[in-house]
């Protein structure tokens, strides 16, 4: 192996463990202890990726407090470091690790609070597209209408929870009082970004089912079925004219 | 009579932005929570820097901020995920990113760091020191050839600011990046603050340092503030914290480079506890006042000529 990758094999599996002793080979100024030195690169490290999971969970970190979450994103990222350079995809695996993370144990519903945060990360920074002019359907005949397939606009998200995490997530990132809310509620969303705000609202089941199947190709007949097979009182009319005035899609074909 | 300005623009792949040229002075790192007030104002800031990781998002808010300070201000892109200094490959679809980033937003200047960040793909988002040897030499410049081919144009490689050094180092830091330079033709950005703070921690002269620096080849210069510990033998430590003002024996240098140098272009860099924008803009105000003194001795000089 040549010499600089086995050095930086060594230095790189110090970085995020601290039990490893540093690596030798390194000196400062004068050639004695240098594990204050190297222990500047493993904070650097270890508090920059707090400080992004951070940035990407408030309402997590508000939900259990600065202490906590610090000291719980330590042992995240210490176990999951990045893969990719882009600190804005960092952490798709961190609801995952909160629904395993015994401490959280009492709380089943954060794991679904850290993942809608995460979807909200990603329709932020997804791409800009144009959303659809809900005219353009008023020129069509019910039978083209029925047998159209939307185009989703590329923020568009859907998320439920047998949780109330939406109304928790939302309620903690505005510093709305949470007492109101029943967290055994389940909750189904979607998240649009017409422009450049993200959006998110409460939809009912099924409206759930009619944009899941909407947003898998499936023409509009198909799903308003797979609604009403759920809720026969679904209103096709305003559920379609809801979600094209979120923004939702951006076409049909 | 013909507008080739304007014919340009009509052309699907003509420039999204206006040409504006790159002036020697003072500019700031660009940070979203300034956004507002820069576009409100009428700030005479020389030009904006973006970390181009920052960019590479698809879409949305930050790209909208990002073009419309491109719109009135000259733009340098700063890498700080290329890994120029790994032993493994360059990662393409990283380069093609940040190809993709300089595509879009036409930057005056591109930079990175003579550092690694990725090792077995991990991400460690810090910039890691390299061994001064020739196989490292030898890798770096391999990487910004590379660099270079990929975007069609030079890129300034920036000089670290270290908290430790290695055994196996066969030569000096200076002569690792002239000879950087000299085999790749690439550009040099000179972080003044990462000079003063490398030599603190490994007890050199910042002075000697720069007086031997390959102050030709200098597009650009840093300026940020750090902070002071010390290390397990009592000494002093200094940490690249980008998080205060500059210090006062950092801008004793900057002098004692633009006297040597002339005015060049060159980044007042506050990435930690942000603060608003006029505080940041106070410090690239006092690059600017040094700058432009030596516009005017230099104008001078010329006119004695």
């Amino acid at each position: 192996m040549p010499e600089w990758h086995a050095i930086s094999n060594d230095f790189s599996s110090a970085l995020l463990d601290p039990a490893r002793p540093v690596p030798v080979g390194l000196k400062g100024p004068s050639p004695f202890k240098v594990d204050k030195r190297f222990s500047v690169y493993r904070n650097n490290i270890t508090l920059s990726l707090i400080g992004a999971l951070e940035a990407n969970f408030p309402a997590v970190r508000r939900l259990v407090g600065e202490e906590f979450f610090s000291a719980m994103a330590k042992v995240f990222v210490r176990a999951h470091p990045p893969g990719s350079r882009l600190l804005c995809e960092y952490s798709s695996d961190f609801p995952a690790f909160l629904a395993g993370f015994e401490p959280l144990a009492r709380y089943p519903y954060m794991a679904d609070v850290a993942r809608i945060e995460r979807l909200w990360l990603d329709a932020y920074h997804e791409a800009d597209a144009e959303p659809l002019n809900g005219a353009v359907l008023g020129a069509l005949d019910p039978e083209t209408l029925f047998a159209a397939r939307f185009i989703p606009h590329p923020a568009t998200r859907l998320f439920r929870s047998p949780f109330a995490a939406v109304s928790i997530m939302s309620a903690n990132r505005t510093g709305a009082d949470t007492s109101v809310i029943d967290p055994s509620m389940p909750e189904f969303a979607m998240l649009t970004r017409p422009r450049l705000a993200v959006d998110i609202r409460h939809i009912s089941s099924s409206t759930f089912d009619f944009l899941d199947a909407l947003i898998g190709a499936s023409p509009l007949g198909e799903a308003v079925e797979r609604a009403l097979a759920g809720d026969p009182d679904f209103d096709v009319s305003t559920n379609l004219r809801g979600v094209l005035a979120a923004g939702a899609f951006t076409a049909i074909k | 009579m013909t507008h080739p300005r304007s014919l340009q623009n009509d052309t699907p792949h003509g420039p999204a932005f206006p040409a504006i040229p790159l002036l020697p002075r003072a500019g700031a790192g660009l940070k979203p929570e300034h956004i507002d007030a820069i576009l409100c104002g009428t700030d005479p800031v020389g030009f904006f820097e973006i970390h181009a990781e920052n960019y590479m998002g698809k879409g949305g808010s930050p790209h909208a901020a990002l073009a419309a300070v491109r719109a009135r201000f000259p733009l340098s892109v700063h890498g700080v995920g290329l890994s120029i200094g790994s032993a493994s490959p360059l990662d393409a679809a990283h380069l093609s990113r940040l190809k993709a980033v300089v595509d879009r937003y036409e930057p005056v200047l591109v930079s990175e760091h003579l550092a690694w960040s990725t090792h077995d793909d991990t991400y460690y988002n810090d910039l890691l020191p390299v061994p001064y040897t020739r196989e490292v030499l030898d890798c770096v410049v391999e990487h910004i050839d590379t660099v270079q081919m990929t975007l069609g144009r030079q890129m300034l490689l920036e000089n670290p600011s270290t908290y430790v050094a290695f055994e196996q180092s066969t030569m000096s830091e200076l002569e690792f990046i002239t000879e950087v330079a000299k085999r790749t033709g690439c550009g040099l950005l000179l972080d003044i603050n990462n000079v003063f703070v490398s030599s603190a921690n490994h007890n050199f002269s910042p002075e000697t340092y720069l007086d031997r620096f390959p102050l030709a080849l200098v597009r650009e210069i840093h300026l940020a503030g750090h902070a002071e510990e010390t290390d397990d033998e009592g000494a002093r430590l200094l940490i690249d914290a980008h998080d205060r003002p500059v210090a006062g024996a950092v801008w004793a240098l900057f002098e004692r480079v633009i006297e040597a140098t002339g005015p060049l272009p060159t980044l007042i860099e506050w990435d930690n506890d942000v603060p608003g924008w006029d505080v940041l803009k106070s410090e690239a105000m006092a690059a600017d006042r040094i700058l432009a003194h030596h516009i005017a001795s230099t104008l001078l000089g010329r006119r004695h000529a």
